[in-house]
């Protein structure tokens, strides 16, 4: 569970974990992919999100102040220590499977780093710009997918909704902010609530796509505080494989 | 007509121009060049399986991130050279069948394993270090369309082979074990990098042909010998040993002279024995069976918007 005390602190280690946790599983599609094209287009989008996580930890180490780099955060913490939202841990499956959590994440990035870009934040708000740059090119990239599985062919379409069935429950929480944040939002240091406009970007997406958005599904959430599903563990094991055979080692 | 043709085609392959698409070209140089070129894309999209293998488990960030964009830069070249092989009349889908259907092969030095994140290190200096001494000469190949691809990919081979390089350099400068997983890797991957120059100039088919072609600008053993001179002050850079008791330089030639590499084995991994081939294979075809209802869907898609436009 979380127990970063300094809010901001929390808030910055949060996204980065988002922006880690889900370059992660867009990199294990490098080499599996349908086309050459999104091999290639799968990898950039995972790159920039490692970019993303990259800064955000260099800032969390310094918000923390023990001297730690952006790998500690990365390499030595356990999962219990990761506050990433449910949704981006949650594994791959199918091709549509991923395309629906990636325009599910991308609508909520989109609107939070648009919304950070006029933080008081400066170095939050310069990483806003850029990021913010970043995910419109993702979204764009991945929503053309969901229309073109969701309005597809039967199959397409099947496999489309189905996805959107399975990771619905996790989407909430994308848009529903720890409760440590309301104190950075009145300082100003983080943007307006993005829940409404995420809601209606989905709809249309969704609707576009020909797909339906389930109703009465109960939402999961303690991600942002550190309760994780099953999935995490693993997905972190194969991450620090490496690096935690070899204590103290510089790459 | 077709004697005019093939004078046009001998008088630009003498004075060292480029042949292009839409001119006439003896079939035979025409097949060569298809089979050349799309042996190179499959190599670059088999070589991003041990690569990419390593994504998940790179021991940082940065690591991580540069080769992410290390085997993204190896599915663009993919890309390119697919497209070089088009432009000669033959699908991207029908050269990726003869991959998948193994008749058409891939280099065999992605049939050898790499078991530690110092082989993703070995692969950069010493696979792609021959890569870009094989490649070089190819910027002048004189198929107009490959030529150009070569241009652009070895700039991006040079990035990549300063990373391995980086890699093992950090690793050599790390503790004991560190540095230890760099020799062994090093050991591993000398002598398959060695021969993948090809067989020795004495047993190699289409030296001539290629040569008076102007496909091919040097020999393999020429090639061979580039790679061993540059690559050797490298290891001693590194403080890591060649494998090679016969390594020595030989003043009077001007090149390090070196051993013979193991022929038989070179021989046995072009023709593909083992289990790594076959799952090499294996995650291309599932790959690519995995994605046929997306790219069915994309074309359903894509059709249904143009009836409406």
């Amino acid at each position: 569970m979380n127990t970063v005390a300094d809010p901001l602190l929390a808030h910055v280690l949060r996204h980065g974990d988002r922006a880690l946790v889900l370059s992660q599983r867009l990199g294990q599609w490098i080499t599996h992919a349908p086309e050459l094209e999104e091999d290639m287009a799968l990898a950039n989008i995972s790159l920039d999100l490692l970019g993303q996580a990259r800064h955000l930890y260099t800032y969390a180490g310094e918000l923390e102040g023990q001297g730690h780099d952006e790998d500690h955060f990365a390499y030595w913490r356990t999962s219990t220590e990761f506050l990433n939202p449910l949704l981006v841990e949650q594994p791959n499956g199918d091709f549509a499977h991923t395309m629906i959590r990636q325009v599910l994440h991308d609508h909520a990035a989109l609107l939070y780093w648009q919304s950070m870009t006029t933080s008081r934040d400066q170095t939050l708000a310069a990483l806003a710009v850029r990021a913010r740059n970043e995910t419109e090119f993702h979204l764009r990239h991945c929503r053309g997918w969901v229309v073109r599985l969701g309005d597809g062919t039967d199959e397409s379409h099947r496999r489309a909704q189905a996805g959107l069935d399975a990771l619905w429950p996790y989407a909430e929480e994308l848009i529903t902010a720890p409760a440590d944040d309301a104190a950075l939002r009145s300082d100003g240091l983080i943007g307006d609530d993005i829940a409404d406009a995420w809601r209606a970007d989905v709809a249309a997406t969704m609707a576009e796509a020909t797909l339906t958005l389930p109703v009465g599904v109960t939402a999961q959430s303690g991600g942002w505080t550190g309760h994780h599903s099953e999935h995490l563990e693993g997905l972190l094991q194969e991450l620090q494989e490496v690096a935690s055979a070899f204590p103290g080692a510089k790459w | 007509m077709t004697i005019h043709a093939q004078q046009r085609f001998d008088s630009l392959i003498e004075a060292d121009e480029r042949i292009e698409p839409d001119d006439w070209m003896p079939e035979e140089y025409r097949q060569t060049l298809v089979r050349q070129i799309a042996q190179h894309a499959h190599s670059e999209i088999i070589g991003m399986q041990p690569e990419g293998a390593w994504i998940s488990r790179a021991p940082s960030l940065h690591r991580k991130a540069i080769l992410i964009a290390k085997v993204q830069d190896e599915a663009g070249h993919g890309l390119y050279l697919y497209g070089a092989a088009e432009s000669l009349g033959t699908t991207r889908a029908e050269l990726l069948d003869r991959l998948h259907t193994r008749r058409q092969k891939y280099s065999s030095i992605f049939n050898y394993p790499t078991p530690t994140w110092a082989d993703v290190g070995a692969i950069g200096w010493l696979v792609d270090g021959a890569a870009i001494a094989n490649q070089v000469p190819l910027c002048r190949c004189s198929f107009g369309p490959y030529g150009r691809a070569m241009v652009r990919i070895c700039k991006e081979e040079s990035f990549h082979q300063r990373q391995g390089f980086q890699i093992l350099l950090r690793l050599t400068e790390g503790t004991a074990e560190q540095k230890q997983m760099a020799q062994e890797a090093l050991n591993r991957w000398w002598w398959p990098s060695v021969m993948m120059f090809g067989p020795p100039d004495s047993e190699s088919v289409h030296n001539a042909r290629n040569m008076a072609w102007g496909i091919k600008r040097f020999t393999n053993d020429e090639l061979r010998q580039g790679f061993v001179d540059m690559t050797v002050p490298q290891a001693e850079l590194l403080g890591l040993t060649i494998p090679d008791p016969e390594l020595r330089w030989n003043d009077e030639r001007g090149h390090y002279d070196f051993g013979e590499p193991d022929w038989e084995e070179f021989a046995r991994m072009v023709r593909g024995e083992g289990d790594l081939p076959e799952q090499r294979l294996r995650v291309r075809r599932e790959a690519h069976e995995n994605g046929a209802w997306v790219r069915e869907a994309a074309a359903a898609y894509a059709a249904r918007q143009r009836q409406a436009a």
